[in-house]
C-alpha cells in the first residue's frame, strides 16, 4: 500500500494505506483541517485482491485491524466511502475504551443531545441541520461515553447524507464544504459534508448528556415518552461494544438512562423534527 | 430431586429499572434482563442450597404468590440455570 | 526500512528495547501485536516503561480486554464444567484458558477464542449430548465438513452456545487420528492436574508438549509467535521449580512421540524469545543445535509487515500445504483440496 495518510477524530487516531492514490488525496482534501496523530489507534488497508486488479476494474477491498471476511469490496470511484467504511469497522470491532454508541450528538452549552435509530431515522441529517442552527456538531454516526465521567466525547467524521436528505441539508448549508456525489452506493446515493470550522477545533471537548431522542422518519409528528428500561435496551442494540466493555459498560449505560430524560419522535419532515428538538431541548435538557 | 444455589450474591449488580431489573453477573460478564420473579427467586436462594418445594414455599413466605406451582417454579429455575444464574447440585 | 516481526518479538524478549522506537516503530509494533494475537501479552511486558501517550492509552485498553476475555474464558471453562458434571468425567482444560485457569504466567494478558477441552476418546459421545442439551449446537452444518470431522480429526465439530455465542472444541486426542504422529491421549489425561471443582489442566510437560504438538506437527504456523511465547513462558516458569524440567519434557515428549516437535519449537523459541531450554547427553541424548530448515520456520513466522499483514507468499503457502499433508494421507488430502478448491475457498490472497 503505496499511499498513506493519517488522521484524528475525536480521541481517535487513524491510519489509512491505500493501493491508490485517489481515496487518500480525497482524504488528505476533505479532512485537511483535522490534526494528525503520531501514533493511530488503528490501521485501515484498501487494497486490491490482486496486483492486476489494482488497474484492471478496480476494486477496492477493505481490510484493517480488525476486518469482516468475505466482506464485500468497493469500485475505485467509491474509495473515499470504503475508507470511511473501513474506520467505522475498526470503531465497531476494536473500540475497547469508551462506550460506543451507534448515534448522532450535537452540543449547545456543553450539554450533548443523542440522536439513535435505525438507519434511515435520519440522524445524521437532524445533525447536520442542527449544525447549521448553530449547535456543534459532535458527530453523525459514532457517540462516544466515557464509563469513568459519563461524558460523552465526540467523533466529528464526514457527515453522511443520503438520497433525500442531500438536497434539504445542501440548502441549509449552501457555504459548506461537500465531497463528490457518489451514485450507486450500497446505501444509494451518498454525498460526504466536512463539519465546520467550530465543530473541528472543539473536537476535544466532551460534554454531560441532557437529552436522549430516538427518531422516526415519515410518520405524524407524535412524542412520547421512553422509560429507562427501554432507552437501556435499545441502547444496547445501538451499541457494538457494550458486551465486551464488561462492568465499565454496564455502570455507563445503567448510569446513563437513569440520569438522562429520552423521548421517542415521529416526524414527517425534516423542519417539524427540528421544532421539536429545540422544543424538548427546552423543557428538558 | 434436584437443588439449586443461585450465583453467590456478591458476584451480581441488581439494579431494578421501572418496568424491569438487569442484573450484571460479574462471573460471567453477561447482563441479564429480567422480570418478576426472577429479582425474588435469587433474592429467596441466597447464598442456601434449597429444593424446589423448600424454595416455593420461603417464596410464598416472603411474598405474595397467587398461584403457587411447583412445576412453573421448575421450569424458572431450569432457564436461570441455562443463563447461569442458578446452578443445580 | 524492510521490517519483520523481529520488530514485536524482540520487544516481547527485551522490553527496554521499545525505548529506541519512534512514532513509526511504534505504530507498527501495534499493528503487528495485534496481528499476532500478541498485544495483550505486549501491554503486560511493557508495562511500566516510558512510551508515546498514545501508545500507553493503546496498551492499557488492550489489557482491560485481555482481563475481560479471561472472565468470559473462565466462565464458558464453568458452564461446560457443569454441564459434564453429572457424567463425571475428567474434563482437561487446554491452551489459553488452562493458563488463565492455573494462573500460569503464560496467562498474563493472553487474548483468549474459543474453550477447547480434552475428554477421553470413549465417553465423546456422552459428553457430545450433554453438551448439547446443555443449550451449545453445532455450528458448520456442511454435511462434507462434518464427515471430515468425525472421522479424522481429533475433535467433535465446533460447537456454539445458543445463548452466548461462545464456541467450544472438544478434543479426544491432541493431533488428528490421521497424523503420522499419534500422541498417548489417555496417558495426558491420567497425568493431568485437577484444579479446584472437576477439572483439570496436563501436567507441566504435557503442556508444552501440546503447545508445540500444535505448532510443529498440526499448524501451518499461523499464530506461531504466540503459541512460541506460550512455550517460552512455561519453559521459564517450571524451569524455576525443577531445573531439569526440559529433561522431563523430552522423556514425555518421545512417549508420544513428539520429540522432535519440543526439539524443533525449543529451537526456534531460543532463536526468537532467548529461552533458556537445557541440552543433555543422559539420560536421552537431545542436543538443541540449530539446523538448516529453521531459518525457513522463521522465515514464515516472522512474515509480518508493518500494517500488521501476512508478507512472504510462496514461504507460507509451502506451510499450508505442509500442514494439510502432515494431517492427513496424501490420497486423502487430494480428495480434500479438490472439494475446497471447488467450492471456492482459496488458500493464500
Amino acid at each position: 500500500m503505496r499511499h498513506v495518510t493519517r488522521l484524528r477524530i475525536g480521541p481517535i487516531g487513524f491510519r489509512i494505506g491505500s493501493d491508490w492514490r485517489g481515496p487518500i488525496a480525497a482524504l488528505d482534501d476533505l479532512y485537511r483541517d483535522y490534526p494528525k496523530p503520531d501514533v493511530p489507534d488503528f490501521n485501515v488497508h484498501l487494497f486490491a485482491a490482486r496486483p492486476w486488479r489494482r488497474v484492471f476494474r478496480p476494486s477496492v477491498h477493505i481490510g484493517g485491524d480488525f476486518v469482516i471476511p468475505d466482506a464485500a469490496p468497493l469500485p475505485l470511484s467509491m474509495g473515499l466511502l470504503a475508507a470511511e467504511m473501513g474506520m467505522n469497522l475498526q470503531m465497531a470491532l476494536g473500540q475497547r475504551r469508551y462506550l460506543l454508541l451507534h448515534a448522532s450528538a450535537v452540543e449547545r452549552d456543553g450539554k450533548a443531545l443523542l440522536m439513535t435509530g435505525v438507519s434511515g431515522a435520519g440522524k445524521s441529517t437532524l445533525a447536520a441541520l442542527l449544525m447549521a442552527r448553530g449547535w456543534r456538531l459532535m458527530g453523525d454516526e459514532f457517540a462516544l461515553v466515557d464509563p469513568a465521567s459519563g461524558l460523552i466525547h465526540g467523533f466529528p467524521r464526514l457527515i453522511s447524507l443520503k438520497n433525500e436528505a442531500l438536497p434539504v441539508v445542501e440548502a441549509a448549508l449552501p457555504d459548506a464544504r461537500f465531497g463528490e456525489i457518489m451514485e450507486g452506493t450500497p446505501k444509494g446515493t451518498l454525498r460526504h459534508l466536512v463539519p465546520n470550522a467550530r465543530a473541528i477545533a472543539a473536537m476535544a471537548e466532551p460534554a454531560v448528556p441532557a437529552l436522549i431522542l430516538f427518531p422516526s422518519f415519515g410518520f405524524a409528528a407524535e412524542e412520547r415518552e421512553v422509560m429507562p428500561s427501554e432507552a437501556f435496551i435499545r441502547l444496547t442494540q445501538a451499541s457494538t461494544n457494550y458486551v465486551t466493555l464488561a462492568e465499565r459498560g454496564f455502570d455507563a449505560l445503567t448510569r446513563l438512562v437513569q440520569g438522562v430524560p429520552a423521548r421517542a419522535i415521529d416526524y414527517p419532515n425534516t423542519d417539524t423534527a427540528i421544532a421539536q428538538v429545540e422544543r424538548l431541548w427546552r423543557e428538558l435538557a | 430431586m434436584s437443588h439449586y444455589r443461585a450465583a453467590p450474591p456478591a458476584t451480581l449488580r441488581i439494579v431494578p429499572l421501572d418496568a424491569l431489573t438487569l442484573i450484571y453477573h460479574r462471573a460471567s460478564g453477561i447482563t441479564h434482563i429480567v422480570d418478576a420473579p426472577v429479582p425474588e427467586i435469587l433474592e429467596a436462594l441466597g447464598d442456601e442450597i434449597l429444593g424446589v418445594d423448600a424454595l416455593l414455599a420461603r417464596l410464598s413466605e416472603q411474598f405474595d404468590l397467587p398461584d403457587a406451582d411447583p412445576m412453573a417454579l421448575a421450569i424458572r429455575l431450569d432457564e436461570l440455570v441455562v443463563a447461569g444464574l442458578v446452578e443445580r447440585t | 526500512m524492510v521490517r519483520d516481526a523481529r520488530l514485536l518479538t524482540d520487544a516481547l524478549r527485551d522490553p527496554s528495547s521499545t525505548a529506541a522506537l519512534d512514532a513509526n516503530g511504534w505504530t507498527a509494533l501495534l499493528a503487528m501485536a495485534r496481528a499476532e494475537q500478541l498485544i495483550g501479552t505486549l501491554a503486560h511486558r511493557l508495562d511500566g516503561l516510558p512510551m508515546p501517550e498514545a501508545a500507553r492509552r493503546i496498551l492499557a485498553d488492550a489489557r482491560a480486554s485481555a482481563g475481560q476475555g479471561r472472565v468470559a474464558a473462565l466462565w464458558e471453562a464453568e458452564m461446560a464444567r457443569r454441564a459434564l458434571a453429572p457424567l463425571d468425567m475428567p474434563v482437561v482444560l487446554l491452551k489459553g484458558t488452562a493458563f488463565v485457569a492455573a494462573g500460569l504466567s503464560a496467562g498474563a494478558g493472553r487474548q483468549i477464542g474459543d474453550l477447547d477441552i480434552l475428554v477421553p476418546r470413549e465417553r465423546i459421545g456422552e459428553a457430545e449430548a450433554a453438551l448439547l442439551a446443555a443449550g451449545w449446537e453445532w455450528v458448520k452444518p456442511d454435511p462434507y465438513d462434518d464427515a471430515y470431522y468425525r472421522r479424522s480429526m481429533h475433535e467433535l465439530p465446533p460447537l456454539i452456545h445458543r445463548e452466548r455465542d461462545r464456541m467450544i472444541d472438544v478434543h479426544h486426542t491432541i493431533l488428528p487420528l490421521t497424523a503420522r504422529v499419534t500422541p498417548d491421549a489417555a496417558g495426558l489425561i491420567a497425568d493431568a492436574c485437577p484444579l479446584a471443582k472437576g477439572l483439570a489442566i496436563p501436567s507441566p510437560e504435557g503442556l508444552v508438549i501440546h503447545a508445540a504438538a500444535h505448532l510443529i506437527a498440526d499448524g501451518d504456523l499461523a499464530g506461531g509467535l504466540r503459541n512460541l511465547w506460550d512455550i517460552d513462558c512455561l519453559v521459564r516458569e517450571y524451569s524455576e521449580q525443577d531445573s531439569d524440567f526440559c529433561l522431563s519434557v523430552y522423556e514425555e515428549a518421545h512417549r508420544h512421540g513428539l520429540l522432535p516437535a519440543v526439539e524443533r519449537a525449543f529451537r526456534l523459541t531460543k532463536k526468537l524469545y532467548g529461552t533458556p531450554v537445557k541440552s543433555y547427553e543422559n539420560p536421552v541424548r537431545v542436543i538443541l543445535q540449530p539446523r538448516a530448515s529453521d531459518a525457513l520456520y522463521l522465515r514464515r513466522l516472522l512474515a509480518r509487515d508493518g500494517w500488521g499483514r501476512q508478507t512472504r507468499r510462496i514461504t507460507r503457502f509451502a506451510f499450508y500445504l505442509r500442514g494439510h499433508w502432515l494431517r492427513m494421507p496424501p490420497l486423502m488430502l487430494a480428495r480434500h483440496l479438490w472439494i475446497k478448491w471447488r467450492k471456492g475457498d482459496r488458500p493464500v490472497s
